[in-house]
């Protein structure tokens, strides 16, 4: 440790601020802006969704920048808050942040295998926000499609207020996104298979590396399908073609017609002979991968976690691991389960039904693995902890709702409803933040070198987690008593009446939970300034990023590539001097 | 060879030897065309989807001057991979001049290819083929078969264009036979995914 520490620098740290901070090659700086653009994207997500749950049980209030909402807006409001949250905080934060900082530290690597398509990657990402942002600006708003993006209402320009050119920038913001992420994944992949240092094998990598190679072989093969449906989408909307749009629809009263200027002849041209359902087919297919894009991670976060803070290794290293690409693999298989109400041939949904069944085995293993690491385990209730268990609590909690909306039987009274809503925010929306916050919490001490307040952590954890269960569990209950999603006036539906009282509980229960997001901002930059300095390894933690100085220097390992002689979590090793055992202990220290 | 411009590959034997035992810059470009596959069979699903569910689907291309030309077409390309193989080899036999020439006869053969599918694409366009209407039928057919060639087409001319700046670059000693190596993987890509196009795009549309 110490040795490394005072080790010479074999590359140059640049100087300049522009280098540095701005178009910088190091990956730690471009987990670092990654991290701070999905932390600017979750409060504009959040501030959306803040404006909805006022909306939906106060729709006379006036709101800032958008007066009284009207059902166009909201729809709008929760297309944006959909795509923002999904692409630019859950795809971003875990995968490209946290993914970019320590996938090379941990496997003893100086940085990433290509640093300036690391560079690029991110610079596009910004470029994508950018544009997703700037749809909020121009003439008619931001879409109103839904963060799916289903045609033939995305495909026709006429066909709402934001379906003009705000759709436009949300499909070429969502393609530069995909470009960005493949350019992710081709790194992330390479710098796993090619920079471990010698001794790490990828059987002695820390389940959050698995979690990011995984992720980024998801990312390898879904991005494409979305980069095709949105070319074709942009092709529908800009050049007259019918990819996506049946023939003979009528919008507002008019046959739908692509944009002017393209009818040689003076005829006029009319759609004919697309299919919806073909977008829904692009869609999915990237669309379910990507759910376990936003999720494993937060997966690998906990595993790390878990064993750790309980002075355990983990249970079952190895099964952990299957059930990564066990995940990953069934993950492609399975995205007509999103389609069981768009009509489906019954063997088809009964096919994409047991697969999606299938994935509960894995995901079991895990479950109860985490059990497993816990029990008997010496547990430190620090912060990171707590939101590792959170996470887990919230990965059950949503996930088993997931074998009701997995039988097309349940499906159709249940789609469209709230039930979906809750479980997908579970599992998906607030369990891969937990995993967001658990890693902030966990690596905040390396990154900025200054541990994180306990008791604000605490107030945070606390409050957040109770209020998610306030704000998602009775959605479920809204479901299945027939509560439809996305409607934008409940007060004026009589059916609806008896559960406003409810839909009141959950946005005064979403209001206190955003409220205590600011006291998680407080601490972060508060610590960044005036926290207890850390030590280079304040959780006593085995992995190499706990061997090199917080923050770690330019290259990481002071030019040195360190060796590795254990596995990732060797906790309370029979025998051994101290209750862990770091990766780059001499093999001596605990002969196995 | 293309690893060495790598960060970290300097360490040589400290680093965990690769399961691939590749270059990392090789790996990224056989990564690059599975992603790449993936957006082609994305559009080719698209395509069989679309053509399956539209009753009287247009079939207009005869035997010449389509087929025809798809023959010199597809004789042209296969000839250019064959030549980027023989420039591969010679690079890595060391053999600079023989390597330039090589990829510069590919380079040509592309461009040839191009040249063909331009003028094809300016026929089709002569007898009404729009991306959204044909005479002949459903205005589907136009938009798979423009989308389809056009990012298969727009894959050769950024292909052409890389072996020109990676030959130039060898000349100069900027790069090495790695890197004249690795897009002559993209090229054969290239050269494959035409053998997808051809029966799909041509010959499932030749007229009965």
């Amino acid at each position: 440790m110490s040795e490394q520490a005072h080790a010479v620098h074999a590359h140059a740290a640049p100087t300049g601020f522009i280098r540095k901070y701005i178009f910088s090659l190091d990956h730690k700086m471009i987990g670092l802006q990654y991290y701070f653009l999905a932390l600017v994207a979750v409060f504009v997500g959040m501030f959306l969704s803040l404006l909805m749950r006022i909306h939906l049980v106060w729709p006379e209030a006036s709101l800032p920048w958008f007066g009284h909402i009207k059902p166009e807006q909201y729809l709008t409001l929760l297309t944006m808050h959909g795509t923002i949250m999904v692409f630019f905080v859950l795809t971003t934060a875990p995968q490209s942040g946290f993914g970019n900082y320590f996938l090379p530290i941990q496997i003893g690597a100086p940085d990433m295998a290509f640093p300036t398509l690391n560079m690029l990657s991110f610079w596009t990402t910004f470029v994508s926000f950018m544009v997703m942002l700037a749809a909020f600006f121009v003439e008619g708003g931001a879409p109103l499609s839904g963060w799916t993006n289903y045609a033939p209402l995305s495909a026709i320009p006429s066909a709402g207020p934001g379906q003009g050119l705000g759709e436009d920038l949300w499909i070429i913001s969502i393609a530069l996104f995909s470009v960005a992420s493949l350019m992710g994944a081709l790194n992330f992949i390479t710098t796993t298979l090619d920079l471990r240092a010698r001794g790490m094998s990828l059987f002695r990598m820390p389940l959050t590396c698995w979690a990011w190679f995984v992720t980024a072989m998801l990312g390898l093969l879904a991005f494409g399908v979305l980069l095709a449906g949105g070319i074709l989408l942009l092709l529908d909307r800009n050049l007259g073609t019918s990819f996506f749009v049946p023939g003979g629809l009528n919008i507002n009263g008019n046959l739908s017609f692509p944009p002017g200027g393209l009818n040689p002849g003076g005829h006029p041209i009319t759609h004919t002979g697309g299919s919806p359902l073909l977008w829904q087919h692009l869609f999915w297919f990237f669309g379910h991968p990507e759910v376990y894009i936003a999720i494993l991670p937060g997966m690998g976060v906990a595993s790390q976690l878990l064993s750790t803070f309980s002075r355990k290794p983990i249970f079952g290293y190895k099964a952990m691991v299957y059930a990564i690409l066990a995940i990953g693999i069934l993950g492609f298989l399975v995205w007509g389960h999103h389609m069981f109400m768009s009509g489906m041939s019954p063997y088809s949904a009964f096919a994409f039904s047991v697969m999606t069944m299938a994935i509960g085995v894995p995901s079991a293993i895990k479950t109860f693995n985490w059990l497993g690491t816990i029990w008997g385990g010496r547990v430190r209730f620090h912060t990171p902890m707590l939101f590792a268990i959170g996470f887990v609590s919230l990965f059950v909690s949503g996930g088993l709702s997931g074998p009701f909306l997995a039988q097309p039987v349940l499906d159709i009274p249940l789609h469209d409803t709230y039930f979906v809503v809750g479980h997908f925010h579970l599992i998906m929306g607030v369990a891969a933040i937990f995993g967001i916050f658990a890693a902030t919490y966990y690596w905040f001490p390396k990154m900025f070198g200054r541990m994180m307040n306990e008791t604000l952590g605490r107030i945070h954890f606390f409050v957040t987690l109770l209020g998610t269960y306030a704000v998602f569990m009775p959605m479920h209950y809204l479901g299945m008593a027939g509560h439809p999603r996305r409607y934008s006036q409940l007060t004026e539906l009589n059916f609806l009446q008896p559960l406003m009282p409810l839909q009141k509980f959950m946005s005064i229960a979403a209001f206190i939970t955003i409220a205590v997001q600011f006291v998680f901002v407080i601490n972060l930059f508060w610590s960044m300034k005036k926290g207890k300095k850390a030590e280079i390894n304040p959780w006593e933690a085995t992995t190499l990023e706990w061997t090199v100085p917080s923050p770690p220097p330019h290259d990481n390992f002071g030019g040195v590539t360190p060796v590795v002689n254990h596995g990732p979590y060797e906790y309370s090793v029979p025998g051994a001097a101290k209750d862990y055992t770091m990766q780059t202990d001499p093999a001596t220290v605990a002969a196995h | 060879m293309g690893g060495s411009h790598v960060v970290g590959a300097h360490a040589g034997h400290a680093l965990e030897e690769s399961p691939y035992r590749i270059p990392s810059k090789k790996l990224v470009m056989w990564l690059f065309i599975m992603s790449d596959a993936v957006t082609f069979a994305a559009l080719l699903f698209a395509y069989g989807y679309l053509r399956n569910a539209t009753p009287g689907w247009p079939r207009p291309f005869h035997f010449s001057p389509t087929v025809i030309n798809a023959m010199i077409m597809t004789f042209v390309l296969v000839t250019s991979g064959f030549t980027m193989l023989i420039a591969m080899r010679a690079a890595n036999l060391g053999n600079k001049a023989g390597a330039l020439r090589w990829t510069f006869i590919t380079a040509v053969a592309g461009i040839i290819f191009a040249l063909l599918h331009i003028r094809e694409w300016i026929g089709l366009i002569g007898e009404g083929l729009r991306l959204f209407q044909n005479p002949w039928g459903s205005g589907l057919f136009g938009a798979a078969f423009f989308t389809i060639t056009g990012l298969h087409l727009s894959h050769v001319v950024g292909g052409v264009i890389a072996l020109a700046v990676v030959a130039i670059g060898y000349q100069r000693g900027r790069y090495d036979a790695g890197h004249i190596e690795i897009w002559g993987l993209y090229w054969h890509f290239v050269d494959i995914v035409w053998m997808f196009v051809v029966p799909f795009v041509y010959l499932l549309n030749i007229a009965h």
